[in-house]
């Protein structure tokens, strides 16, 4: 039998003493402070100088304080809204869409602000869900780096154009200028039919224009191989909750594929496991890199990204499909394909194949593999073709082709951005010069929009009216929430304008709308709601045509071998294609494999690091320095850091495209990784997201990657994770609860030997907290917790938790108050054979005997009678005996003021303990950026301590709002903001002690797999996790207790050096 | 005169405040919501506003009958054609009142019963709320303690004095050499205790200085317009929730925006009939002139009252006196409609003031101490009390038991950081 190990990272596994010796601090440097070093007695300001402006400064400051009130103001409304009361938020529906993401939004919004959004729980398509990048948008309307004016170009420099008039009247002779050349509309995916009508109204105005839809990162082979297979060039609706096996051959569907918030709802319910009958889908993934979908898997199999097709090939012809198969050297994928085929057979008409390849042939044979396996009708919905992918490859190769000769007039561009998502940009910079007249539609300066005439800034979706058709029968909606904070102008209206009707849009959709829905009533009503959907249809299935199969197999057949060593590019789901790169929440947020943040790096194998003499001891793991290597294809090559993962394909390199942008779209994005989108290359038809021959040397120089898994150490403990596999949790479904059934007879026992097994009472000195009427409580279930990291960036949103910059983050300084910890399941000797990856979401966990408590010197932090764990920031004094004493290390440290918060400007001067990163003091700091910050939650300021409050805010508001109304908390409106954003509805909180309650009955229904972390140390938290299974026939034995029972006298050890 | 305690006063209103509150029964109320919401913006009960006043109102003839008032206030204009009394109405008041199509004959019995209820009440006690005589006077004690400690300390010393001089003159009967007494300013002994006494009686000072640093009692700015709540809440008895009405569903009360103040000030454009006002500094106010002041932010010509745009209207700059820290949630909300406080157990005797000044320390000893009195409007068994507290099921039993009698805020973690502090 194979012993599973868990590890964070390798220098955890290689040399644990050594790792637990360097990382036995909580903080890991003496004192921040940084080039200091021998200057202290050679400073300019000696100690009797510092006793001297100590005295001054305390005497200034008791004068300045007591000599007058500053006078401050209340301007009221002048004739105040009707409907609006402030300090009571409203929320509205809006819809959040990008590069063809439709995820229907709830916007919160406070005294005219929108701070906040929430999955709006109406649709019946997300169901509430929302991504990382849709919670972190809320951050990009106050951008500061926004255009703020329209302009034209005059030589390098771009000059405003006072009003919009005049802009309309220089593109107006400018078009004229054209001739009778076309002119050509080139956007993103659009799914607004509103703009579709304006666009046709538009394109009619000028004879030969046409309008082409370019995405960065397209699904044209999908689109295609269905216009082959099926004769429809669309993508059908995906049904992942009817599917009892789920295989994926590269498509990271719970992280960045097509819709990953809709499947990772739909994908949960399969995961989820009811402890009486536990069954659950079983999820294979064939992968070149570790991609967060495969990190779920229940089993992997890695390949090169040349043998996509040779597996999926492998596969059809495994099913019994009329096509030969590949020959595959490898026997472990070899194996794998021949295990899956065969669940695959046996759970026809409930499994469901899906492919991440951009290549027409693969996802032929991917469509006659679902066709094999009865996938159509059940899994794969032709009825509700979706609408948010549309992207033909080949039509913008054509569109540069044409703008290249000279043949377009004018290019009108709206979300797309070639110069920097483009294979070959320089391609696209020449054809962007023969283009007489460009005009670009957009929120900030991208790399396309520097190159064009004029720039008509587009309002950001908050300020702006719109519509979604994301699926046939679909419709969300978007509404303004704040007025255009800068001279912004629809582009529809610009296109509406300029084909000479002088409606402006938002008059236009609302008369598009009412006229479709029949009365003003009803689309006030489609409005509110946000959105407007048609009956279900039934599932439909539409004829499949077997003749492209053979064709697409005899092509993969001869599809180019790779070279030694091959590249593959993914997106992170903290910036997918880049278009938020300049979001600082998003840059921080660390990434659920590498957790890095801050930048994109070359992920590579053990064997492969080996080759690259890349050492994986301690001082890889322990210091931020990693080993930079140069990759090679053809003429492109890059620089990149490399970061050992386990798990990867050992001749396949990974690196992220969304980075390396340009620094216009402000500090956020400045000298952030590198752009690898060259490393894509056209095979012909569409665009392949890999490149198959790469060199790499390792030039021996060293490069800092800010990653924050080994931030924190559980000092060896390993119970922290539950984990066991589907076939063993059947054999031994009591294992977990066992454990905490044998701490309560330890501790249970009183004096005169009699059981009495109140574990909580007898296992502490400490008198136990009463909790007289609610007591709120969480679950946290992590076999529906895929690690997307949305939870973190609404944490960020709703607390206003700070950014602290790369630099901070290196020294150990990150603040997120959630922090979704990653495990690597490996065999004990074999670190590269990974059984799963553990994500576990890790906040404070409100322990009703918290450690953190009985060590404040001031009470700063104490509990309450509700059971959370609080936290008086202005008690504070910063001696962080709290978070050395926190097992779970979940408290966060204001090293610096990162949010300017501190009242002195003096205390601001940041020269001392370290620089901070200018994405901190000027874009985080600035006046409009901080409009995004809650009124109700404290801006912290330097020096105090911080962490999770279990969103006390919303806790109180939802309670006063009953109280208002004499009336019982109901369960479900207390909500915290967690809970709120996962996809998977992995998180359950509520009143503990509401019998009725979700919390009360999903601890009662689970209790196999309940488990509190680390509960021996009796710290009795109210966070309590489910234990991941995995579907596998593994069976683990489970551990002895004598671990736990050593394990139970290690605090006393601790506290005693 | 020793200064009456702020807490005593806090006590005294608040039992006045129980006792309201529990007589005032269930449709009166109601009708009290429903004259705010519905009458109040036109008609008060005791005086003519925009409308007529609502005293007695039964006594008009054809108003005994409820049924008439409910004709009437559903469709005026209808009622009016054929009623000679509220034609001479709208000639005296210059306007016929809006039309309450949606008002029921419940809700009519239910103002005119909050009416009765207002006039009776007025009736029967005209005296103010004074609180109980025999409260404790703390203050007194600690003079006459201090007065006995000083007194003490003289004779201790002139005891010691004599002490020593008898000392003296013994060891001079004995013949016995010692060096000439120190006198006692030069004596050590003396020196270090009055250093000590020094230094814990101004570091006493010192620290409670310190602590008053920013705040604010008393603080009275002048406001850009001269707005006496004397005349608007005390003699003309709006209703405090009129103007700040945010109060009753938000955490800020809110300042009235202009269009509310014109409401009333539409019809009322000069200052005639009131007292006459003073500043601070007691010079006399023209009310005339401070209501021109509004009227030149209203963008308002009262000589041509019907060419008036409000949206025109530019918002008027208040100075805010009442100012708590950002670290620090207080929610308006929470107090006046969920614990049901009276606005001038805070902000004072707020009718009597012409400007408004900070009546309350607004330090955080200030609000725990309330906190640890105030009692809960708890859910007790015989269902009365806000539903949201029966989920107390140990405060429950506890009363049931006869362990408790109440339930105060602090019981219910009124004094966590957290209430506060997030």
């Amino acid at each position: 039998m194979s012993e599973s190990k868990y590890w964070q990272n390798f220098g955890e596994l290689n040399d644990p003493e050594g790792f637990q010796k360097k990382n036995k601090d909580e903080f890991r440097e003496e004192l921040p402070f940084e080039d200091f070093d021998g200057k202290l007695l050679g400073a300019k300001s000696p100690r009797r100088d510092f006793l001297k402006y100590l005295g001054f400064s305390t005497a200034a400051a008791a004068i300045a304080a007591g000599c007058k009130i500053p006078e401050r103001r209340i301007v009221p409304y002048a004739n105040k809204p009707e409907n609006l009361i402030p300090g009571v938020p409203k929320y509205y529906a809006t819809t959040y869409v990008q590069d063809g993401d439709v995820i229907p939004v709830v916007a919160k919004v406070r005294d005219g602000r929108p701070i906040k959004l929430e999955g709006n729980e109406l649709s019946s398509l997300t169901k509430g869900a929302t991504t990382a990048r849709s919670q972190a948008s809320v951050l990009d309307l106050y951008d500061t780096y926004r255009i703020k004016f329209p302009v034209q170009r005059a030589g390098d420099k771009f000059e405003e154009i006072p009003t919009f008039e005049q802009a309309d009247k220089l593109v107006a002779s400018a078009l004229a200028g054209v001739g009778s050349a076309p002119v050509v509309l080139l956007t993103s995916t659009l799914v607004s039919p509103s703009t579709q009508q304006v666009i046709t109204e538009f394109l009619a105005k000028y004879a030969g224009s046409k309008h082409v839809q370019y995405d960065g990162v397209s699904y044209s082979g999908m689109l295609q191989a269905n216009e082959a297979s099926f004769g429809k060039k669309g993508i059908p609706s995906y049904n992942f909750q009817n599917a009892k096996v789920i295989v994926s051959l590269g498509a990271d569907f719970l992280g960045t594929w097509l819709s990953p918030y809709e499947f990772s709802t739909q994908y949960a319910k399969g995961r989820k496991i009811d402890e009486k009958n536990p069954e659950m889908n079983k999820h294979y993934q064939f992968e070149s890199y570790l991609s967060m979908t495969g990190a779920n898997a229940d089993e992997r199999f890695t390949h090169r990204p040349s043998e996509t097709g040779a597996v999926a090939l492998g596969l059809l012809a495994a099913l019994g499909g009329t096509v030969s198969a590949p020959v595959i050297a490898d026997a472990k994928l070899k194996a794998g394909i021949a295990k899956v085929a065969s669940d695959l057979k046996a759970n026809s008409g409930k499994a469901l194949v899906v492919s991440g390849s951009n290549d027409v042939n693969v996802q032929v044979i991917v469509n006659a593999i679902n066709n094999t396996i009865g996938a159509y009708g059940t899994t794969i919905d032709w009825s509700l073709p979706v609408n948010y992918r549309q992207g033909v490859d080949k039509d913008f190769a054509d569109l540069l082709a044409q703008m290249s000769s000279g043949g377009v007039g004018a290019l009108f561009i709206y979300g797309a951005n070639p110069v920097y998502d483009y294979y070959d940009a320089d391609k696209v910079k020449s054809a962007l010069s023969k283009v007489k007249l460009t005009v670009s539609f957009t929120e900030k300066y991208d790399e396309t929009t520097q190159l064009c005439n004029f720039v008509i800034p587009n309002s950001h979706y908050l300020e702006s009216w719109g519509d979604a058709e994301a699926k046939t029968g679909y419709i969300s909606f978007q509404q303004p929430t704040i007025y255009p904070l800068f001279k912004t102008r629809p582009f529809q209206t610009s296109l509406l304008k300029w084909s000479g009707n002088n409606t402006d849009y938002d008059t236009y959709f609302k008369n598009y709308w009412v006229t479709k829905l029949g009365s003003e009533a009803a689309f006030d009503k489609a409005l509110q709601d946000g959105i407007l959907e048609s009956a279900a249809p039934a599932i439909g299935i539409l004829s499949f045509n077997t003749a492209a199969v053979t064709t697409a197999a005899s092509a993969i057949g001869s599809a180019k071998k790779g070279g030694k060593k091959e590249l593959v590019l993914y997106q992170k789901i903290s910036l997918g294609t880049g278009k938020q790169a300049g979001n600082p929440w998003l840059q921080e947020l660390p990434d659920p494999i590498s957790k890095a943040t801050w930048d994109n790096y070359a992920l590579i194998s053990t064997a492969t690091a080996k080759e690259l003499g890349v050492k994986l001891d301690m001082d890889y793991e322990y210091y931020p320095q990693k080993p930079v290597i140069k990759i090679t294809a053809g003429k492109t090559e890059v620089e990149l850091p490399v970061l050992v993962i386990p798990g990867m394909n050992a001749d396949t390199i990974a690196v992220a495209v969304g980075y390396g942008r340009t620094d216009k779209l402000g500090k956020a994005a400045k000298e952030v990784g590198k752009n690898v989108y060259q490393f894509a290359s056209f095979n012909g038809t569409t665009i392949d997201g890999f490149s198959t021959d790469v060199t790499l040397a390792n030039t021996g120089t060293k490069y800092k990657v800010a990653q924050t898994q080994i931030h924190n150490s559980y000092e060896n403990r390993t119970e922290v994770v539950k984990e066991t596999t589907l076939a063993s949790f059947k054999k031994y479904p009591e294992q977990f609860k066992k454990f905490r059934e044998e701490l309560a007879e330890d501790f249970g026992t009183s004096a005169d030997g009699k059981t009495e097994g109140d574990y909580r009472v007898n296992g502490t000195l400490y008198p136990d907290h009463a909790q007289p009427g609610l007591k709120w409580g969480m679950s946290i279930d992590m076999n529906a917790c895929f690690g997307c990291g949305a939870c973190v960036i609404a944490c960020h949103a709703e607390n206003n938790v700070p950014v602290v910059g790369k630099r901070e983050v290196l020294r150990y300084h990150d603040m997120h108050w959630l922090r979704i910890d990653r495990y690597f399941v490996s065999d004990a000797k074999n670190p590269d054979d990974l059984k799963t990856v553990v994500f576990q979401p890790m906040l404070c966990q409100h322990c009703d005997n918290a450690p953190c408590e009985n060590v404040c010197p001031v009470a700063a932090t104490n509990h309450s009678a509700e059971g959370i764990n609080q936290m008086a920031y202005n008690r504070c004094i910063g001696t962080r005996y709290c978070a050395n004493n926190c097992p779970y290390k979940v408290r966060r440290f204001n090293w610096a003021d990162y949010t300017g918060a501190d009242s002195f400007p003096n205390n601001q001067d940041q020269q001392v303990v370290g620089k901070l990163d200018e994405v901190v003091t000027e874009q985080m700091m600035d006046d409009v950026t901080r409009m995004v910050l809650n009124p109700d939650v404290t801006v912290r300021s330097r020096g105090v301590m911080e962490k999770c409050s279990f969103c006390v805010q919303r806790l109180q508001a939802a309670k006063l709002d009953a109280k208002k109304e004499g009336r019982p908390l109901k369960d479900g409106e207390a909500k915290t903001a967690c809970q709120q954003a996962c996809a998977g509805n992995a998180i359950v909180f509520g009143n503990a002690h509401d019998k009725e309650s979700a919390i009360f009955k999903t601890r009662e229904e689970n209790e196999n797999r309940l488990f509190y972390v680390i509960e021996q140390i009796h710290t009795l938290p109210n966070v309590n996790y489910l234990a991941k299974i995995r579907n596998t026939d593994e069976i683990i034995e489970p551990a002895n207790h004598e671990e736990a029972g050593e394990e139970k006298h290690e605090p006393a050890k601790e506290g005693a050096h | 005169m020793i200064p009456r305690k702020p807490n005593f006063i806090k006590s005294g209103f608040f039992v006045v405040v129980l006792t309201i509150v529990s007589f005032i029964n269930s449709s009166a109320q109601d009708g009290k919501a429903l004259f705010n919401s519905k009458c109040a913006s036109c008609h008060q009960i005791f005086k003519d506003a925009v409308g007529p006043a609502l005293m007695n109102l039964e006594e008009r003839g054809k108003w005994a009958d409820h049924n008439e008032i409910l004709k009437w206030a559903n469709n005026p204009t209808a009622y009016m054609a054929k009623d000679p009394y509220t034609e001479g109405l709208k000639a005296k008041f210059g306007s016929v009142m809006q039309a309450f199509p949606d008002l029921t004959i419940k809700d009519v019995d239910a103002i005119v019963g909050y009416i009765d209820q207002q006039v009776a009440d007025k009736n029967k006690a005209p005296q103010t709320p004074t609180g109980e005589t025999t409260a404790p006077d703390n203050g007194h004690n600690a003079v006459i303690f201090g007065v006995i400690s000083l007194i003490l300390a003289i004779i201790a010393l002139i005891l010691m004095q004599v002490n020593s001089n008898l000392k003296k003159l013994s060891d001079d009967a004995e013949n016995i050499l010692r060096p000439d007494p120190v006198p006692f300013y030069r004596n050590k002994v003396y020196i270090a205790l009055l250093a000590f006494i020094l230094f814990v009686v101004g570091g006493y000072y010192l620290t409670k200085g310190a602590i008053n640093l920013g705040r604010q009692k008393n603080y009275e700015p002048a406001q850009p317009i001269f707005y006496s709540h004397k005349v608007h809440a005390g003699i003309n008895q709006i209703n405090c929730l009129y103007c700040h009405g945010s109060a009753w569903d938000s955490k800020t009360a809110g300042v009235p925006s202009v269009n509310i103040c014109m409401n009333c000030h539409k019809a009322i454009t000069e200052y005639t009939k009131g007292p006459k006002l003073f500043n601070e500094e007691q010079q006399e106010i023209n009310g005339t002139a401070e209501i021109a002041k509004l009227f030149k932010a209203a963008g308002f010509d009262p000589s041509k009252p019907n060419a008036w745009d409000p949206s025109k209207a530019k918002p008027l700059e208040w100075i805010k006196i009442h100012n708590l820290p950002d670290h620090v949630f207080f929610s308006h909300a929470q107090h006046v409609r969920a614990g049901k406080v009276q606005c001038q157990t805070c902000h004072g005797e707020i009718t009597a003031m012409d400007e408004v000044k900070q009546f309350s320390e607004l330090s955080m000893g200030w609000c725990i101490n309330c906190h640890r009195e105030t009692k809960v409007d708890f859910n007790y068994s015989d269902s009365t009390g806000n539903k949201f507290y029966s989920i107390y099921e140990k405060f429950h039993n506890d009363i049931k038991a006869g362990k408790m009698d109440s339930v105060t805020v602090k019981d219910i973690g009124g004094l966590e950081c957290q209430k506060c502090h997030y």
